[in-house]
């Protein structure tokens, strides 16, 4: 029976809680002074990390937080230590600079061929480029088994069964270590941090490393041309009662 | 010297017009279940056709060849439907299925590939994107030309429009988005194609589908939605039900009602469920958080009832009623049935 050392990808991002606003120029959503967080999706797959330590004791080896972005995504990879994680790495880019699901997944083959890491989370998607990629694309380079909207993950010896959420329902797959998994919302309930663990988290390594210690270079496919609001949708008239709202819906043509 | 210039220079806004049209081609994935092509399919291969070139049809799975020539044949804009007979394709495991399509690309030349963003072209495409090297366009819109696109972003709060520079553009496209293909009038040829018979590591087990009788959630023309204030599994049944039957329409439900296992997760509208866009939604009892709105804005009339006269989701409705939903809605069930 392999040890497994877990891997889990995080992103800093707009917190979800806040309106995005598109920036003057219409080019991207403006983000200066504006709370950002760890991706919801992320947090639950940290949580499952811990979860799986808790419940297999003996066999986790190791649980590493990784996140690629600016300096200040260093403050995601202490929150990920405060819930758990034994330590971070950040792998560096400039400020402003943004990466492609395609590029994260190279970094992250990278991160855990180095880490010899077994067992991979990431979330489902991120709450700001929506794109649902990262994962699958790293399963795809690693030649790994994934299995994407994990509700459930059980280990039993070199086997991982995971119950994911389709279109209609739920399907399960059985697979063989290793494995990249990415997480639903309905997997877990992430903990909060407790202050002493968040004071612990503190002396916790992180480790600082740059795109160029894994010869990888940003080579982006994507221009943005633009970034508009959507269009707002104007609300109608509240009505008084049921009779009114049925007339409503007559006239509309829609009942 | 001067006349080979000039004689080339004219022949050549020909040849470079004829090559950029010729050059194209897509191949359009279509999903299937139980011996019928999916609704989002249909979309997709509507929002294919606007690319220009000719597009072609994979068809994988046990049973693809009867299935490709009794049904999938006639949906209009195919040009060719490619088929692999395997039952190996039959669970859509993306170990198998992702190298299948990096097989077709590039036997094919294909220069696009469109697929429906349900629960399979998440899944799978993106590792087919990885093996060719190529970023995925997720979830598109709208399409400005053959390299440049339209998707929402956090949770459709913006709409970017992106160009790729990629030599072959992986595209999924949101149902709603895009008029559906039609099923009827169309007449492919129908090709046996390579099959890479990669292996899935993976292996299926089993899946739990929620059976109704209803109309299917995505592609429903109305829909009614319960939200947390329907307090229990009880009173979802027994008021939003009834409703959505007098109606003829999809049961949905927001995340708090999925959370409290008041419905079925598969019936959850937004950011992280399903994107819904119906002539008519019904929120009840649903507040109008902005990861719910992500789901159902873009329905063409959209009703609501909910006790808090302040609640978001009148921002948005057509037609609004503050009343208690455990009065209001049997009242609207009764006068409408």
């Amino acid at each position: 029976m392999s040890k497994l050392r877990i891997l889990c990808a995080t992103k800093r991002v707009l917190d979800y809680a806040l309106k995005p606003r598109v920036n003057k120029a219409g080019t991207a959503i403006d983000l200066s002074g504006q709370k950002q967080s760890m991706n919801p999706f992320c947090e639950i797959g940290v949580e499952e990390a811990i979860r799986i330590r808790e419940k297999h004791k003996d066999r986790v080896e190791d649980v590493l937080a990784v996140s690629a972005g600016p300096m200040k995504a260093q403050d995601t990879l202490r929150t990920a230590m405060a819930m758990g994680a034994d330590r971070g790495t950040l792998v560096e880019i400039a400020e402003g600079e943004a990466l492609e699901p395609l590029t994260v997944a190279k970094i992250l083959k990278a991160v855990a061929e180095k880490e010899k890491s077994n067992f991979i989370f990431l979330g489902k998607q991120s709450i700001d480029d929506d794109c649902n990629q990262t994962g699958q694309m790293l399963a795809g380079l690693l030649g790994w088994s994934q299995a994407t909207c994990a509700s459930k993950v059980t280990i039993d010896g070199d086997k991982v069964t995971v119950e994911r959420e389709v279109d209609g329902g739920t399907e399960v797959l059985e697979a063989e270590l290793p494995i990249v998994i990415t997480t639903d919302l309905r997997l877990n309930e992430p903990r909060f941090a407790s202050l002493p663990n968040i004071m612990k988290a503190k002396k916790k390594p992180l480790q600082k490393t740059k795109l160029a210690d894994y010869g990888i270079e940003i080579a982006n496919r994507f221009k943005t041309l633009k970034v508009e609001e959507p269009p707002v949708r104007q609300g109608g008239d509240k009505v008084e009662d049921v009779d009114a709202m049925i007339g409503k819906l007559k006239e509309l043509k829609v009942i | 010297m001067l006349r080979h210039a000039s004689l080339r220079s004219l022949l050549q806004p020909r040849i470079v017009a004829y090559s950029t049209r010729s050059s194209l081609s897509t191949l359009a994935i279509l999903e299937h279940q139980n011996g019928k092509i999916n609704q989002t399919t249909l979309s997709a291969v509507a929002a294919a056709a606007k690319i220009g070139g000719p597009v072609h049809g994979l068809l994988a799975g046990s049973g693809a060849k009867k299935l490709a020539t009794e049904v999938a044949a006639k949906i209009s804009g195919l040009e060719k439907i490619l088929v692999v007979e395997n039952e190996a394709y039959d669970k859509g495991l993306p170990e198998s299925f992702a190298p299948l399509v990096v097989e077709t690309v590039q036997g094919g030349g294909y220069t696009h590939v469109f697929c429906a963003h349900s629960a399979f072209g998440k899944n799978m495409l993106p590792r087919a994107a990885a093996l060719l090297d190529v970023m995925q366009v997720s979830d598109i819109v709208g399409i400005e030309s053959e390299d440049t696109f339209i998707r929402p972003i956090y949770a459709g709060n913006a709409i970017a429009t992106v160009q790729t520079s990629d030599a072959v553009k992986l595209v999924t496209v949101r149902g709603t988005a895009f008029e559906p293909a039609s099923a009827e009038g169309g007449s492919a040829n129908v090709e046996e194609t390579k099959d890479p018979k990669a292996t899935s590591q993976t292996n299926w087990k089993s899946e739990q589908l929620a059976k109704s009788e209803r109309p299917d959630l995505a592609g429903a023309a109305k829909v009614v939605s319960g939200g947390r204030g329907l307090k229990d599994k009880e009173n979802f049944d027994k008021i939003i039900s009834p409703l959505a039957d007098a109606l003829g329409a999809a049961v949905g439900a927001s995340r708090a009602a999925v959370d409290s296992g008041y419905a079925d997760n598969s019936l959850q509208v937004g950011q992280t469920g399903k994107v819904v866009a119906p002539e008519l939604y019904i929120a009840v009892g649903i507040s109008g958080a902005i990861q719910h709105l992500a789901g159902m804005k873009d329905s063409k009339v959209i009703a609501a009832i909910n006790k808090d006269g302040d609640a978001p989701i009148f921002q948005i409705a057509d037609v609004g009623l503050v009343a208690d939903l455990f009065t209001a809605v049997p009242e609207l069930t009764q006068k409408l049935s």
